[in-house]
């Protein structure tokens, strides 16, 4: 029963994509230039969690769910309702849709994707820090959707150089407490007087910063280069699985 | 006592306590009432209440919650008049509450034109009172009188068109037989103007454009057409020097915001405040702080009005935090330059010229592949309320600090009751309205504080920090106490001579309004909104 119910959701799903022409792509641009740009950005990647140009949407999945959201926004999650007729909303959507098929900026040879899930799994020992579909662990991101809001390129830089870029939400912090007690771990939060972390134990850990002696921003990717670890085709072996993961399993 | 004065006594007991407008300009002389957005008609935001004080502020507890049946952003600072509160429920329902026990008597729901398409979230900042009406702009440019008792409307009168991008989102200010408002939509290339309206009627008296038509003065630092869409919303009350006779509001950006080039030009009264005379709406004066502003740097702050010593004589002077990064002092008579200084981090420009007029730095604009700007596009402050004490001589803002933005130009065209903005600027920090997210920027990425300023030298003389930055306006009392909250869902209390720390709660929302402070049977309140709701907190 789930696989036939599964099978009209997809066919639902397909029916609601549209296809687009040029025009409907530039119309749709002058509108998002007009209404969207200045909170969404240029790229589309302005507001947290949601990035166009990688396909990336907080709840919307077929064109008519990014149509809808458009038009009615989503109260008390900062997207304002629009005075758009359908087919307005429908350009928008035709020049999102564009966006997201922008060319990876990928450079390396074709990886093959079992072989890449292998060396996750085993040579690279990537789930020792990384979860993946719920394997592994959750101490470094969770990579089980990557391929959703990270280009190849993107993929092939973090394995090569790591500390290149730190998204804020991956940064990791030593703390030295006032009692002593030194440990590292992900901040996962922080207001005025407290912090919270999880720690390398992937315990949950919440601090009173009053009783923090020092915390220091850890600059360096706790992650290693996988420049030396692994060779070209390795990596482009694990480029290829790592982008085919698009989350939902 | 003879048996006349017994009888007068008894019949103004009974009788209903009518708002006059000699009560709101003598609002000081009972602070247990709060008859006008910013306390007073000068705006300082200071109340003269002194029960809760640094000793006994740890023994605050809540008295009562009101949770909106709303989820838009609750910006409204309400009114207490004789133990009744007035405030307004995102986006336009009026509500009457015991101020003791948080229970209404009564709602007026206002359904606003589905056109009503404010930019930055469907919210009102609340209300303005005189006689026993209640004066309500709607986020559909509508400006309504309801009757304070039992809610009933009496007149509604449209101020502009909502398809064009106009909206009315700030408290009316109420001058004499007047009530005064402007309109918003500074995103939609709107025309701005604030205008004036009988009390009694809803007629018109009198309207000034922020953006000078042809034949006007300052029509000369528009260029073709650009005056027709060139912007100078009105989005926060303004304030009243009944000396002078002058009333004062703060001017907003330019459209479009982040692309000059199709308006060359000073762009007169954006960025500016303006003085008008409050019978006739003439200009008096005004001080543009941005000319040519290319980075949505609206000042719509609140001008705060005090007299003080300034270099050895008594001034009447106005202070100003200003979005763009900036603290002024002028002198609100005469609208001169007396100081302007940064109170954050400021790159767009590097000094004043002997006029007040800022020396803008060259290449810092905004350009295709992005420019980065201290203060960023939210700006050192925004529409928040500061608040200035005559007993500390502090000048308290609450302040983004070590924020920037990187801003990215566009070209647009526009059209009517489209965003008309020609640009983006990007910044890790988001605007009020952006979405709630885990907060894991480092300090040096900026951070929010209250930031107590000298006004006579323009130093800080102390900071207290916030991790997240803060939407909230600051109280203070003359117990020396200063109340505020901040973006990270604190609402405390500080000494407001050092900036101590003396209390704190976590209330679990967003603070986004300005506190205030009332009084009903010789108890004090402290009253505050945050995430949808209205808190009201006293001591035990």
């Amino acid at each position: 029963m789930r696989a036939v119910l599964g099978f009209f959701w997809l066919v639902t799903i397909m029916a609601a994509q549209h296809s687009y022409t040029p025009a409907d792509v530039e119309n749709g641009a002058r509108l998002y230039r007009g209404n969207c740009v200045n909170c969404h950005g240029p790229d589309g990647d302005f507001i947290p969690g949601v990035d166009f140009s990688h396909g990336k949407f907080i709840r919307a999945v077929s064109d008519d769910d990014v149509a809808h959201v458009i038009i009615n926004g989503v109260p008390g999650a900062g997207m304002p309702a629009h005075n758009f007729s359908q087919a307005q909303a429908e350009l928008v959507v035709a020049y999102l849709r564009s966006l997201a098929t922008t060319a990876s900026h990928y450079s390396g040879p074709a990886g093959d994707k079992a072989r890449g899930q292998a060396l996750v799994a085993g040579k690279g020992q990537c789930l020792s820090c990384h979860r993946i579909n719920g394997d592994g662990s959750r101490v470094g991101p969770d990579l089980s959707d990557v391929g959703s809001y990270r280009r190849a390129g993107e993929v092939e830089e973090s394995l090569v150089d790591p500390d290149a870029s730190i998204a804020p939400e991956n940064r990791y912090f030593r703390i030295v407490m006032k009692n002593g007690t030194t440990f590292t771990g992900k901040l996962l939060n922080q207001d005025t007087f407290t912090m919270q972390f999880i720690n390398s134990k992937e315990q949950l850990v919440s601090l009173q910063k009053s009783d923090i002696r020092e915390s220091a921003f850890v600059s360096k990717s706790p992650m290693p280069s996988y420049k030396d670890k692994l060779n070209t085709q390795e990596r482009a072996d694990v480029v290829s699985y790592l982008i085919s993961l698009k989350g939902g399993e | 006592m003879n048996a006349r004065v017994v009888v007068l006594a008894l019949v103004s007991l009974s009788l209903p306590a009518q708002v006059s407008f000699d009560r709101i300009l003598n609002a000081t002389n009972e602070p247990q009432n709060w008859l006008t957005y910013s306390g007073t008609t000068m705006s300082q935001r200071h109340s003269p209440l002194t029960q809760i004080t640094p000793q006994n502020v740890k023994n605050l507890e809540m008295q009562w919650v009101y949770q909106a049946r709303s989820l838009e952003k609750f910006e409204a600072t309400p009114l207490v008049v004789d133990g009744v509160m007035y405030t307004v429920q995102a986006p336009n329902d009026v509500m009457a509450l015991d101020a003791v026990t948080g229970r209404l008597f009564w709602t007026y729901s206002y359904t606003p034109a589905p056109e009503a398409r404010p930019c930055c979230g469907r919210v009102n900042r609340g209300l303005a009172i005189l006689g026993d009406t209640l004066y309500m702009g709607t986020i559909d440019a509508h400006l309504l009188a309801i009757d304070a008792k039992n809610g009933k409307p009496l007149w509604n009168v449209q101020v502009a068109r909502p398809e064009a991008g106009y909206a009315l989102t700030h408290a009316p200010l109420v001058v004499k037989d007047k009530v005064i408002v402007g309109t918003a939509g500074g995103e939609f290339g709107i025309r701005g103007y604030i205008a004036a309206y009988d009390a009694k009627t809803g007629k018109e008296a009198w309207r000034f454009y922020t953006v000078p038509g042809p034949g006007e003065p300052g029509h000369e630092t528009w260029q073709n057409d650009a005056w027709k869409t060139g912007g100078g919303s009105v989005w926060v009350t303004g304030s009243y020097d009944p000396n002078l006779n002058l009333t004062y509001w703060g001017i907003g950006n330019p459209g479009p915001d982040w692309n000059g080039d199709p308006r060359p030009g000073d762009n007169l009264y954006t960025d500016s405040v303006v003085a008008l005379d409050a019978d006739t709406g003439k200009l008096k004066w005004y001080y543009q702080f941005s000319p040519h502003d290319e980075f949505d740097y609206d000042s719509v702050q609140v001008p705060v009005l005090a007299d003080m010593d300034w270099q050895g004589r008594p001034r009447k002077v106005m202070m100003w935090a200003n979005r763009n990064g900036l603290m002024y002092v002028l002198d609100r008579t005469t609208g001169q330059f007396l100081m302007g200084k940064p109170f954050v981090k400021v790159n767009w420009m590097d000094g004043f010229d002997e006029k007040g007029r800022p020396k803008r730095v060259p290449g810092k604009t905004p350009s295709a592949e992005g420019t980065q700007i201290f203060p960023g596009n939210q700006g050192g402050t925004n529409w928040y309320s500061p608040s200035y004490s005559a007993r500390t001589g502090l000048f308290y803002i609450p302040s983004w600090v070590e924020y920037d933005s990187t801003y990215f130009k566009i070209p647009a065209e526009y059209k009517e009751g489209e965003r008309y903005t020609a640009g983006a600027p990007r910044s890790l920090i988001g605007g009020s309205n952006a979405p709630a997210a885990p907060l894991t920027r480092l300090e040096q990425e900026g951070y929010g504080a209250v930031r107590a300023m000298d006004p006579k030298t323009g130093t800080m003389k102390w900071e207290f920090k916030m991790a997240d930055v803060t939407d909230a306006g600051i109280l203070t009392t003359d117990s020396d106490l200063l109340f505020t909250g901040g973006r990270d869902g604190y609402f405390f209390a500080l000494d407001a001579r050092n900036g101590e720390l003396l209390w704190k709660v976590s209330i679990g929302g967003r603070a986004q309004n300005g506190p205030m402070t009332y009084s009903v049977n010789g108890k004090q309140y402290i009253a505050f909104a945050a995430g949808n709701s209205l808190f009201s907190y006293a001591l035990k």
